[in-house]
C-alpha cells in the first residue's frame, strides 16, 4: 500500500509538474494570442486610421446631386412660356430595390397608383439599365410624398425627392414650338457618361426648342452632401452647393397670343402664324390639334401617347412647320405681283364665263366673274383673270416673285426640321416627272394648286414681305436690336397697288367681307385661299363630305392697311374652304389690339366646341380610353360586339394638290 | 441586463456547491446533454428543418452551449479518474475520443462548426494540461494540418465555405458575405486611439455595422472610445483568464486543476475567436462576446464557467483529496 501510494506521490507529483508546466505554456500561448489582438486592433487604428476614416466618411456621406433648374422660356414680354414648378416626385433605382412585386405594390397602395402607371413602371423596370432611374409619380401631394418618405425602411431603391419639374403654363398652346423634356436615354447616358443625367428629376431638351438650345437651358447641378444609414435614410443634411440654373431664353412670341390662337382654332386641325412686319418676329405658330408639353415631360401614359398618334387631325405633327398645303388662291396678290412686274396693266379686263379651255382641257373658275380686271380678280379672287394674264407673263416671272417672297424656302430658324414644299418650275418637273413644263402647269398654278406647296409659315412670311416691303426673315429669338430687313426688289406702287386689292378683299366687295376687324381706324387687309383636296367629282369639298375630302381652307392677312404692322395665316386643314380661315384670322388679328373684345368673340365659340382646349382633351382621352377598355371587353367576349357601323363611304380619293 | 443579473445569480448559487459535487455531477450532466443533443437532433427531423434549441417552457436552451463546460468537466473527471501511470498509454486516450465522438457528432449535424470546434479545443486543453504525450499533439496538429484543406472541401457546407474565402478575402466581396468584416474593420480603424466618443459611432449608428450590440459589439466600442477603449476591454479579459489560471495553480486537486484550467480555456476561446473574427483574422463564426454581447445562451455558459472558476477558487480542495 505504502509502496503504491509511494508510486502514486511520485506520479502525481509528476503529474502536478507537468499541469503547472503545461498550464504555463497555455496562459504563455493565451497571452500571445492576446499581444497579437492588441496589436491586430492597433496596427487596424493607429497605421491604417487615415484609410478606414476615410472608408467610414465615405459610408456615411452620401453626395447626391441636385438637378439644375432649366432655364426658362419667355415671350417677348417676359412671360412665362417654359417655367419651373416645385414638385414631389418619387423614383426607383432599379439596381438598389430588394423585392420589387412588393415594392411597387406598396407603392401603388400609397400613392394610389392606376393600372396603366403599373404597367408602365414594370415595362420601364424590365428596360431600364440598372443605374437608370425610373419614374414613379410626380407633381404629388406632401401627404402622398410623406407617405412614402417614412417607409423608406422598408423601400430599399426608392428614392423620394423635392426639386423642380418643367411646367408649361399654357400647355399644348406651346407644344410644337417648346417641345418638352424627358429622361435621359441609354444612348444618351453612354455618349456622356456624366451621373447627373441619371440623377432622378433630371430631364433634358427632347423636342422643340427645349432640344435645340440644350446647352443654354440646362444650367449647372448643384450637390448636396448627407448623412445616411446603411439603408440610404437620410439623417441629415451636412452641407450643400446650390444649381446654377440654365439661362433664360427669350422668344419673340407673344404667349398670350399664342394662347389665344390656340385657342381660337377650336376642334379644327390647322395652324396660325403672325408675324411682326417690322422685324420679322415671328409672335405665334399655333399648330392645333396638339400634345401638353406637360403630359411628355412627367413620362407620358401609353393610353395618352396612343390617343395622340391615332388621331387622324394628327396631334403630334407641328402643322405651322411640317404641314404642306396647296396654298390656293391666296398666292394670288403674290401673283399679281409677278403680273405687274411682267408688264401687265392692272387695269385691263378679262372676260371670265365661269373658267377657260387649255389645250384640250377646260379649267374651271368657281363662278362667273364677267368683266374682270386685277382689283376685281384679287378681290373676288376670279381665277380665269389669272389663267389668262399667268399665259401671258409667262409662268417663270410667277416662280421668280414667288421664291422673292419666301415661298418653297427654308429659313434659318432653331427649329428640329421644316418641310418647306415645292415652288414648281420648269426644271423642277423635268427633274421630278421628267417632263417639259405645259401651259397647263402654268394655269395650275397660277392659282396655287397643281404641285405647289407651302407650309403656313412661308404663306406668313409671304404676306409680311408684302405688307412691309421688305425681305423679311422669321425669327423665334427676340433681339430688341436687331437691324431692319433690306427692301424688296419690288416696285413700291405696284406693293401698294396689292396691298389695296387685299384690301379690297375684306372691306370692299370682296370674298372675305366677314374678315373684317370690329375695330374703328384699323382695317385689315387679305386673301382668301379654297385649295381642292379631292378633285371636283366628288363635289366641292365644303362641309357636306367627309372630313378628310373637305378642302383646305386658308387666309392671308396684315393688318393696318395703311401701315402695316402685324401679318398672319391660318390654314384649317379640311375646313371645307376659306371660310373656315378668315375668322380665326380675324379674331387672332382683333387680339393684337383689344384683347377684350377678341376674349368676347372665343367664350361663346369655346362653350359650343365644349370648354378650353384641357377640358377637350382630357375629355377625349377619357373617351379613348373608355373605348380601349370596351375593345378590350369585346376582345376577350366580355361583351357584346356593338352593330356594325356605316363603313365611311368614300374609300379611294388620296389626297390630291388638285 | 435581467438575464445578466439572473445568471450572475446563478454563478453566485454555483459557486456555493464544493468540488466534491462537480465530480459527483460531471459524467451525469454530460449524458444529460448528449440526450439534450440528442433530443435537438430528433425534434429537427420530426419537426421539420433544423434547429438548436429546446424549448424546456419556461426558457429555450441551446444544449450545444452547455456542453461546452460539461465537457470540460467531463474529460477532467475522466483524467481525475485515471490512474497516474496509465497516462501514457493508449487507455488515456481512447475514453477521450469516445468522450468527444458523441457531442461532436450531434454539434456537427445542427451543422454548427464554430461550436464543434470549441468543444474539442477544450477537452484538448484538459487532455494537454492532464498530460497526455506531447507528440500526440504534435502529431495531431501535423495531422491537422493536412485534413484542413481536405475537411474544407469536402466537409463544409457551402455558407461555412464561403465564410471562409471571404474571411481570407473580405474586399472581394464587400457588399456580401465580405461586407460584416470589412464593415467592423472600418469601424475599428476609423476609431483611432482615442475614438469617436460615446455615442457617436457612425458605423454602427447608421447601420453599417451589422450585429452592433451583439457579435461585432467590440467594433462599436472600438469605434466610440479608440484603441484605448480597446486596450483596456483586452486588459480586463487578462485579467479574467489570469484570475482564471491562477485558480488552477491554486487547486490542489487535479479535477479542480484540470476543470479550472478547462474552463479559462473555454472562455478564452470565445473571446480570442470573437476579436481575431472582429478584427479580420478569423471568420465570420458567430461567437459572441463574453459579457459585452447581448444574447442569451452563451451567457449563460459564461457565467456556468465563471460560477464553477469560483467555487474552485473558494474550495480549492486538498492535496490528495483521499485524505481528507
Amino acid at each position: 500500500m505504502s509502496s503504491l501510494g509511494g508510486g502514486k506521490t511520485i506520479s502525481s507529483a509528476v503529474q502536478a509538474l507537468t499541469f503547472s508546466r503545461r498550464a504555463t505554456i497555455i496562459g504563455g500561448l493565451q497571452a500571445g494570442i492576446g499581444i497579437l489582438l492588441a496589436g491586430r486592433m492597433a496596427y487596424i487604428s493607429v497605421a491604417e486610421n487615415e484609410r478606414y476614416q476615410l472608408l467610414s466618411e465615405s459610408n456615411r456621406v452620401n453626395l447626391t446631386l441636385v438637378p439644375p433648374r432649366r432655364g426658362w422660356l419667355i415671350d417677348r414680354n417676359g412671360k412665362p412660356v417654359a417655367n419651373n414648378k416645385t414638385d414631389f416626385r418619387v423614383d426607383i433605382i432599379p439596381d438598389r430595390m430588394r423585392d420589387k412585386e412588393k415594392t411597387i405594390a406598396t407603392l401603388a397602395e400609397l400613392l394610389a397608383l392606376d393600372q396603366e402607371t403599373i404597367e408602365r413602371i414594370n415595362k420601364e423596370l424590365e428596360q431600364a439599365t440598372s443605374f437608370q432611374p425610373v419614374q414613379v409619380a410626380t407633381g404629388l401631394d406632401w401627404e402622398n410624398f410623406a407617405a412614402v418618405s417614412v417607409r423608406l425602411p422598408d423601400l430599399p431603391g426608392v428614392s423620394p425627392r423635392q426639386g423642380f419639374s418643367r411646367f408649361y403654363p399654357t400647355g399644348a398652346a406651346v407644344g410644337h414650338l417648346a417641345g418638352y423634356v424627358g429622361i435621359a436615354s441609354a444612348e444618351d447616358y453612354e455618349k456622356n457618361p456624366d451621373p447627373i443625367l441619371v440623377t432622378p428629376g433630371y430631364k433634358i431638351g427632347k423636342d422643340g426648342l427645349e432640344k435645340t438650345f440644350e446647352d443654354r437651358l440646362q444650367g449647372k447641378p448643384g450637390a448636396k452632401r448627407v448623412e445616411v444609414t446603411a439603408r440610404g435614410k437620410i439623417v441629415r443634411e451636412l452641407d450643400s452647393r446650390p444649381d446654377t440654373p440654365g439661362k433664360a431664353l427669350q422668344l419673340t412670341l407673344d404667349i398670350d397670343l399664342q394662347e389665344y390662337a390656340a385657342r381660337r382654332l377650336g376642334p379644327e386641325s390647322g395652324a396660325v402664324v403672325v408675324m411682326d412686319c417690322r422685324s420679322g418676329d415671328i409672335l405665334t405658330m399655333t399648330s392645333m390639334p396638339s400634345f401638353d408639353p406637360n403630359s411628355f415631360s412627367d413620362g407620358i401614359g401609353q393610353t395618352e401617347y396612343g390617343m395622340l398618334r391615332d388621331d387622324d387631325h394628327v396631334p403630334l405633327r407641328d402643322k405651322a412647320l411640317k404641314g404642306l398645303f396647296p396654298p390656293g388662291s391666296t398666292i394670288k396678290p403674290m401673283v399679281s405681283l409677278a403680273l405687274l412686274r411682267g408688264g401687265i396693266d392692272p387695269e385691263e379686263t378679262v372676260r371670265c364665263g365661269g373658267g377657260m379651255r387649255v389645250g384640250n382641257r377646260f379649267f374651271n373658275c368657281h363662278s362667273n366673274h364677267g368683266t374682270v380686271d386685277m382689283m376685281k380678280a384679287n378681290a373676288q379672287s376670279c381665277d380665269t383673270y389669272f389663267y389668262r394674264m399667268a399665259l401671258r407673263v409667262g409662268y417663270d416671272t410667277i416662280a421668280l416673285m414667288a421664291r422673292e417672297l419666301g415661298l418653297g424656302a427654308k429659313y434659318d430658324l432653331p427649329v428640329a426640321s421644316q418641310s418647306y414644299g415645292t415652288v414648281p418650275d420648269t426644271q423642277w418637273i423635268k427633274k421630278r416627272h421628267d417632263r417639259e413644263w405645259a401651259d397647263f402647269d402654268t394655269v395650275n398654278s397660277a392659282i396655287g394648286q397643281g404641285f405647289f406647296l407651302s407650309n403656313p409659315l412661308q404663306l406668313c412670311v409671304m404676306a409680311a414681305r408684302m405688307a412691309s416691303g421688305r425681305k423679311l426673315e422669321p425669327h423665334l429669338l427676340y433681339d430688341k436690336d436687331r437691324r431692319a430687313a433690306p427692301p424688296l426688289d419690288i416696285s413700291p406702287e405696284h406693293l401698294s397697288y396689292v396691298r389695296t386689292a387685299m384690301s379690297e378683299v375684306v372691306n370692299g366687295a370682296g370674298t372675305a367681307r366677314r374678315a373684317r376687324l370690329p375695330l374703328e381706324n384699323i382695317e385689315l387687309g387679305g386673301k382668301t385661299g379654297t385649295a381642292q383636296v379631292v378633285s371636283l367629282k366628288y363635289g366641292r369639298g365644303g362641309r357636306d363630305v367627309p372630313w378628310k375630302f373637305r378642302d383646305h381652307g386658308l387666309f392671308v392677312c396684315f393688318a393696318p392697311v395703311d401701315n402695316p404692322r402685324y401679318a398672319a395665316a391660318v390654314v384649317i386643314q379640311h375646313g371645307g374652304g376659306s371660310g373656315a380661315a378668315y375668322p380665326v384670322a380675324r379674331d387672332v388679328m382683333t387680339f393684337l389690339y383689344d384683347r377684350d373684345k377678341a376674349m368676347e368673340r372665343l367664350a361663346p365659340l369655346e362653350e359650343a366646341w365644349g370648354g378650353t382646349i384641357k377640358t377637350r382633351m382630357d375629355r377625349q382621352l377619357a373617351e379613348y380610353r373608355a373605348n380601349l377598355e370596351l375593345e378590350k371587353a369585346i376582345a376577350e367576349g366580355r361583351q357584346p360586339p356593338p352593330a356594325a357601323e356605316d363603313a365611311n363611304a368614300a374609300t379611294d380619293g388620296a389626297e390630291l394638290g388638285q | 441586463m435581467i438575464r445578466f443579473m439572473v445568471f450572475l445569480a446563478m454563478a453566485i448559487v454555483l459557486s456555493r456547491f464544493k468540488e466534491r459535487f462537480w465530480k459527483t455531477i460531471a459524467f451525469p450532466v454530460y449524458t444529460v446533454v448528449v440526450i439534450m443533443l440528442l433530443g435537438v437532433e430528433l425534434i429537427g427531423a420530426v419537426g421539420g428543418g433544423s434547429q438548436r434549441w429546446l424549448n424546456l417552457g419556461f426558457i429555450r436552451i441551446q444544449p450545444s452551449e452547455l456542453m461546452k463546460p460539461a465537457i470540460i468537466l467531463a474529460v477532467a473527471r475522466f483524467y481525475d479518474l485515471l490512474p497516474p501511470g496509465q497516462i501514457r498509454t493508449w487507455g488515456a486516450v481512447w475514453p477521450l475520443l469516445l468522450l468527444l465522438a458523441f457531442p461532436c457528432a450531434l454539434i456537427l449535424l445542427q451543422p454548427d462548426l464554430g461550436t464543434t470546434i470549441t468543444v474539442v479545443s477544450g477537452a484538448m486543453t484538459v487532455a494537454f494540461l492532464a498530460g497526455l504525450p506531447m507528440r500526440l499533439f504534435v502529431g495531431g496538429a501535423a495531422l491537422l494540418a493536412v485534413l484542413a484543406p481536405l475537411a474544407f472541401f469536402f466537409g463544409l457546407e457551402d455558407y461555412q465555405q464561403r465564410r471562409v474565402t471571404t474571411f481570407l478575402n473580405p474586399e472581394n466581396d464587400p457588399l456580401g458575405a465580405g461586407y460584416h468584416i470589412s464593415q467592423s474593420k472600418i469601424a475599428i480603424g476609423s476609431g483611432g486611439i482615442f475614438g469617436k466618443g460615446f455615442l457617436n459611432g457612425t458605423q454602427s449608428h447608421l447601420d453599417y455595422l451589422p450585429e452592433g450590440h451583439t457579435d461585432f459589439v467590440f467594433a462599436t466600442m472600438a469605434e466610440e472610445w479608440g484603441l484605448m477603449g480597446g486596450v483596456v476591454v483586452l486588459f480586463c479579459f487578462f485579467l479574467l483568464f489570469r484570475w482564471g489560471l491562477g485558480v488552477a495553480m491554486k487547486a490542489r486537486t487535479r479535477f479542480s486543476q484540470l476543470a479550472a484550467a478547462g474552463l479559462t480555456t473555454t472562455i478564452f476561446f470565445y473571446v480570442a475567436i470573437n476579436l481575431m473574427m472582429v478584427m479580420g483574422l478569423a471568420p465570420v463564426v458567430g461567437i459572441p462576446l463574453p459579457f459585452l454581447s447581448h444574447g442569451g445562451s452563451s451567457m449563460m455558459t459564461i457565467m456556468i464557467c465563471v460560477g464553477i472558476l469560483m467555487s474552485i477558487d473558494r474550495h480549492p480542495g486538498r492535496r490528495g483529496g483521499a485524505f481528507a
